[in-house]
């Protein structure tokens, strides 16, 4: 059946033209229910009984209450296609996980093409809205679907549009509000995650302020849009997204390309209810009032404190503004405030419920305040009636609005993870902070694994683009019990007196070909992520452990990359070539370095490691010459109880000559392969690159040196090399102590494609290296994946995947591997962490730390054995600044009035750490001078 | 943008697989030797062919076959902005030179020495899949004009959007710019005589979209066949046969 719709439209540049769109409606669309004996039941998902009832939803109900929805107890669902059109237009985030619902076998949820039906499409009446036609759609097809069941199954109609609900009663067809249905379920759980309408928040407001008359108005007003939109038009307003600092929640940025900086956002009053990640329209201050930095957490409302974390590895884990005692260097910066909100960025946050006493009788409604994990979202005000349940648990919950009579915002409750402190709970909390995947592999992803047991075929040996390397003295070297083995190695001395060096490197994209559902999957992923009881691959255990992992004993494929060396380690060529090898042995560092300094040895594969050893100092000796910096990180190790998985020992990783060596041929194989598909592919090539730092970013580091008495020279990052070797003290820790202060002062190295940037952006400044890439770890980071395509395509063996030739999607690629490798990175510090706290619970410690930075009520301190770093106070929290505690900004150091005793910069001092709980549920570790 | 809902329906409410309705009719302009307006949906296509006849410039004489010209335009209400297209553009030059030589193809030119045939092709209405309407519509004012053919040429189009091979594209599909094939066929010889596409598509899925084209072509030879033997009935009809 055909029918044409008309509309009138608004083109862009303001006519009015009329659109005629054909519009085919059909018989063959069916209802879904299991027991109709009418329809096609093959993709029937609704059960459908006299007692339960089908429900059908209106559009506010899907918006509003997607969080309920996903409850595994609201099943039996006819979502309309009308519906689902309007949620999309309306907000892309709700229309998705809809969607999920719709496609997730588990749930009865049943997608009713309404609109292409031919009993139930309605055509549009003279004098109606669009809503109005729309909220009749719907009981259109809910009154369908009760004729067209006839008394097989009850159907009811959820709205919450009061109108709407009439018109149904009046029609005949049964209808109730969620409120009302979910109450008819009797659970009270679910009735926390209700999202009440904007009018009934009144009585949520706190105590004080229950009179509507006395309600102060906390925020500004937000502009309406067409007023920013001419304000951004004008050049009054700027636009951009707002990041809130991590270490400090009341100082945000939003970075501005009107004005070519950042502009700073001073206090949650300036922020004006912007979230971290929203885009907001912001106005510049008056100039005389960009200087509110002295004043900042200590005037604000709340105070958090800072905790105890791991040091940090680079200056994007590192607070942005330095402590207090900050030299008024440099003009002020531009600050400002926020007058708009343009794209809002809530989501759904983890964390836990503010300690509050039970209210009197239990099982009534209570309003609570929530505390997130991420210390860059404000605290949520929630309603629920599960309190004495809430308190000791970590949870989730979203954010429904904010408006500007409240100081919070108000949420509502999605679902509890665990008991706070509990491993298993706060290790979920983190993978979901970081927004990491975490779920099994679909079928269709391990669809796509070849069958197992998988070994090497006749094919793969006759495969002429393959070299059969099996004769060689093939070896990996990797950390004790390491079973995603992506790289191995050979060296054979020739004839002639060179050397031929060897990186193999697991042939991953033998195995995940472009656009399947294992590739996409991976994509997504990004890389593997590393918990200290945990990993989270990237790839599907038979392909990551197995089938791709350069194991000994086993004929494995490779994809290596040959060089031909003198012994002085002068390259005299380098081929690339996919090949079938077969390692001899899988040892850890400790044990290769065992056989290299075992005199008594002398076997061929001793023999390999110590020419091996030997060239790579040569390599490493040159790299640093060419002014590469050889930072140092505190990288921290724990031994874990192999039952029950808790920490039984930490300690500092120690790093061996072993491990340098392979780090200086896996340097050494990126950089060939950098150079060789840039040659090849100038345009669509995904490298790496590490920004110079600023001169502002080392300024923490210039400024600590120079009250110790040290001259650090960072005009090149050869110059800063040097001079970081020269920087000897007494104290034998002093120089790592130095290179760890400098480490984190630069940002990290980033994906990006070739053709976005030009050829001097894209130098690697630690590595000083012009170009650079990821090759050697195709098993655990997609990087790797996409380099090993571009490898085979620019030697011939395989065509480029056609989404090289997209830039703008080979970018954003790029963008959410960054996005991915820092979310993994920041999941396996706060594993970390997490498992400092629970080793120290039960183990109080007295150690010996290192002052890094002065406050003005204490100092920072660094804890070399453990990698932790985190506050002493010297004087009560509550009399911060004053007592009898100066602050001597010039030497960096924070004296006692009298001058009898005084801590400086660098300084050794002891500590005793032990885990507290100044709050019920609130573990956490504390630093004391001893 | 959703093109391909879960469920399987295209924004106007067909199945991938399936072509807008057809419409066709025979012998609308009388001044005309044949003639046919050919509907895919909501385009529509009005077709004029005169000839055989005599060489007007006698210079393009072909002495050993006919002269086939063809001329197209689009009405200016044809589509909703109503913008004034000059005659003799670009595409418009393009597309009379692609149906000129697929109609060149099938006819029996040489049968016809010293002879001229003018094919005009105007489209009333544009929703998509222009091009392959005024084939349709040409190749039924020919038969209409009685000139010999080898066999019909018909045409369809299909495209690739959401990963999904799509026939015969509307309007709002053809914008989305994903591939678009257009397929032209002798349905009895079993041959291609046009395939036109203007983006790229891997191989392999440029197969099935083609072939998903081919089977449209003959479904609307399936349906030009039919409108002739009725058209052929009617005559006969009138004739009082
Ligand atoms: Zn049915």
């Amino acid at each position: 059946m055909l029918h044409n719709k008309s509309f009138v439209k608004k083109t862009k540049s303001g006519k009015i033209t009329k659109n005629v769109r054909e519009h085919y409606l059909r018989d063959d669309i069916y209802c879904g229910v299991t027991i109709c004996k009418v329809c096609d039941s093959s993709a029937a998902r609704l059960s459908g009984s006299a007692s339960s009832p089908i429900l059908v939803l209106d559009t506010n109900v899907v918006l509003n209450q997607i969080d309920l929805l996903e409850n595994p107890a609201i099943d039996d669902v006819v979502v309309l296609s009308i519906v689902l059109q309007e949620v999309r237009n309306r907000n892309l985030g709700v229309y998705n996980r809809i969607r999920a619902l719709c496609s997730n076998s588990a749930r009865k949820f049943f997608v009713f093409s309404n609109e292409h039906h031919k009993d139930t499409f309605v055509q549009d009446m003279a004098g109606e809205s669009k809503n109005d036609r729309n909220d009749r759609a719907i009981r259109v097809a809910a009154q369908w679907y009760k004729s067209h069941l006839g008394g097989a199954a009850h159907v009811l109609l959820i709205t919450n549009d009061r109108e709407n609900k009439r018109k149904a009663t009046e029609e005949g067809i049964p209808a109730e509000t969620i409120e009302a249905y979910v109450k008819s379920l009797d659970r009270r759980d679910l009735l926390d995650l209700l999202v009440r309408p904007a009018s009934e928040d009144v009585n949520m407001e706190e105590v004080e302020d229950l009179r509507p008359s006395k309600r102060k108005v906390i925020y500004a007003e937000h502009k309406p849009l067409s007023e920013i939109t001419s304000g951004l038009h004008q050049g009054i307003y700027h636009q951009g997204k707002l990041r809130v600092n991590r270490y400090n929640p009341f100082e945000a940025y939003v970075g501005s390309e009107s004005i070519g900086d950042e502009i700073i956002i001073y206090g949650r009053g300036n922020m004006n209810r912007a979230f971290d990640g929203d885009i907001v329209a912001v106005e510049l201050l008056p100039q005389d009032q960009w200087h509110e930095e002295n004043s900042l957490s200590l005037a604000d409302e709340e105070d958090e404190e800072e905790g105890v974390h791991l040091v940090p590895g680079s200056a994007d884990d590192a607070p942005r503004t330095t402590n207090l005692v900050q030299s008024a260097a440099g003009p002020p910066r531009p600050s400002g405030q926020v007058v708009g909100i343009i794209k809002r960025n809530w989501h759904s946050y983890c964390g836990s419920l503010e300690p509050m006493p039970m209210p009197a009788g239990d099982g009534g409604v209570a309003h609570a305040l929530f505390v997130s994990k991420d210390r860059r979202i404000p605290k949520i005000r929630i309603q629920t009636r599960q309190l004495g349940n809430l308190l000791s648990k970590r949870i989730v919950v979203t954010v429904d609005s904010w408006d500007c009579l409240s100081r919070y915002p108000s949420g509502h409750y999605v679902r509890t993870i665990g008991e706070i402190g509990d491993r298993d709970t706060e290790s979920e909390v983190v993978l979901i902070e970081n927004d990491i995947d975490a779920r099994p592999f679909s079928s269709q992803v391990l669809a796509c694994l070849p069958p197992l047991p998988w070994s090497v075929s006749s094919e793969d040996l006759a495969n002429p683009i393959r070299q059969d390397l099996r004769h060689l003295l093939v070896f990996s070297v990797d950390p004790p019990g390491c079973k995603d083995i992506d790289d191995a190695l050979h060296c054979a001395a020739l004839s002639n007196g060179n050397f031929e060096v060897g990186v193999h490197i697991a042939d991953v994209t033998n195995f995940v070909h472009p656009s399947t559902p294992l590739d996409d999957e991976a994509a997504q992923r990004g890389t593997s992520v590393y918990l200290v009881e945990r990993r989270i691959d990237m790839l599907p255990k038979p392909l990551t452990e197995d089938i791709c992992s350069l194991r000994a004993d086993v004929e494995r494929l490779a994809f290596s990359v040959i060089w031909e060396m003198t012994p002085e380690a002068e390259i005299i060529s380098t081929r690339y070539t996919k090949s079938i090898i077969k390692s001899c042995a899988a040892l850890s560092y400790i044990e290769a370095q065992a056989r290299m300094d075992d005199s008594r040895l002398a076997d061929p594969l001793t023999t390999d490691l110590r020419n091996m050893n030997t060239l790579a100092k040569i390599m490493r000796h040159r790299r640093i010459e060419r002014g590469a910096l050889t930072l140092a990180s505190a990288e921290v190790k724990f031994q874990i109880d192999t039952e029950t998985h808790d920490p039984l020992d930490i300690g500092m990783y120690q790093i061996r000559e072993a491990n340098q060596m392979v780090e200086e041929f896996m340097l050494a194989a990126n950089v060939a392969v950098a150079e060789k598909i840039l040659k090849h592919y100038p345009l669509c090539s995904l490298l790496r690159r590490h920004p110079t730092p600023t001169k502002e970013m080392l300024e923490p580091l210039l400024r600590t040196a120079a009250s110790v008495g040290l001259d650090l020279d960072i005009s090149t990052s050869k110059a800063l090399a040097d001079s970081l070797d020269r920087a000897v003290g007494e104290d034998p820790y002093f120089n790592k102590l130095i290179r760890i202060l400098a480490t984190r002062c630069m940002t990290q190295a980033v994906y990006f494609c070739s053709g976005d940037l030009t050829l001097p952006e894209y130098h690697h400044y630690g590595l000083a290296a012009p170009l650079y890439t990821h090759f050697t770890s195709p098993i655990r980071r997609y990087a790797d994946v996409i380099v090993h395509r571009l490898l085979s395509a620019s030697l011939g063996i395989y065509k480029l995947p056609a989404i090289f030739q997209d830039r703008p999607q080979l970018t954003s690629i790029a963008d959410n591997l960054n996005y991915r490798h820092r979310n993994a990175q920041m999941a396996s510090r706060a594993s970390v962490e997490l498992h400092t706290l629970i080793y120290f619970r039960k183990r109080p410690t007295d150690t010996e730390a290192r002052i890094v930075k002065i406050r003005s009520n204490g100092f920072i301190v660094f804890v070399p054995k453990f990698g932790i770093e985190g506050p002493v106070y010297l004087t009560e929290r509550s009399e911060k600044g004053g007592g009898e505690w100066f602050v001597d900004e010039q030497q960096q150091k924070i004296k006692r009035m009298d001058g009898s005793i005084s801590y400086g910069v660098l300084q050794k001092v002891n500590i005793h750490m032990e885990v507290v709980e100044p709050q019920p549920n609130r573990p956490k570790l504390q630093l004391n001078l001893v | 943008m959703e093109y391909v809902s879960p469920e399987g329906l295209r924004i106007d409410g067909r199945r991938p697989m399936e072509m807008r309705k057809l419409q066709a009719e025979i012998g609308v302009v009388a001044k005309a030797d044949g003639s046919a307006v050919f509907e895919m949906g909501n385009t529509k296509v009005i077709a004029a062919v005169y000839g055989p006849r005599e060489v007007q410039n006698r210079s393009q004489q072909l002495s050993d076959q006919a002269l086939v010209r063809c001329e197209y335009s689009m009405a200016n209400f044809s589509t909703g902005d109503r913008m004034r297209k000059p005659k003799g553009d670009r595409r418009s030059t393009e597309i009379s030179l692609v149906i000129r030589q697929t109609m060149e193809a099938c006819i029996l030119t040489q049968l016809m020495p010293r002879s001229q045939i003018d094919i005009y092709v105007q489209v009333l209405q544009a929703d998509g899949g222009t091009r392959s309407a005024c084939i349709n519509a040409a190749t039924l004012a020919l038969a209409d004009a009685g000139i010999p053919m080898r066999d019909f040429v018909t045409s369809c189009s299909a495209g690739y959007l959401n990963s999904t091979p799509l026939l015969d594209l509307n309007y709002v599909e053809d914008s989305a710019g994903g591939p678009d094939v257009t397929v032209g066929i002798l349905p009895k010889l079993d041959k291609v005589t046009l395939l036109q596409m203007d983006a790229k598509l891997p191989l392999d899925i440029f197969e099935n979209v083609m072939q998903l084209a081919v089977e449209g072509c003959k479904a609307i030879a399936d349906y030009i066949r039919e409108v002739l033997s009725e058209n052929t009935k009617q005559l006969e009809y009138r004739r009082g046969l």
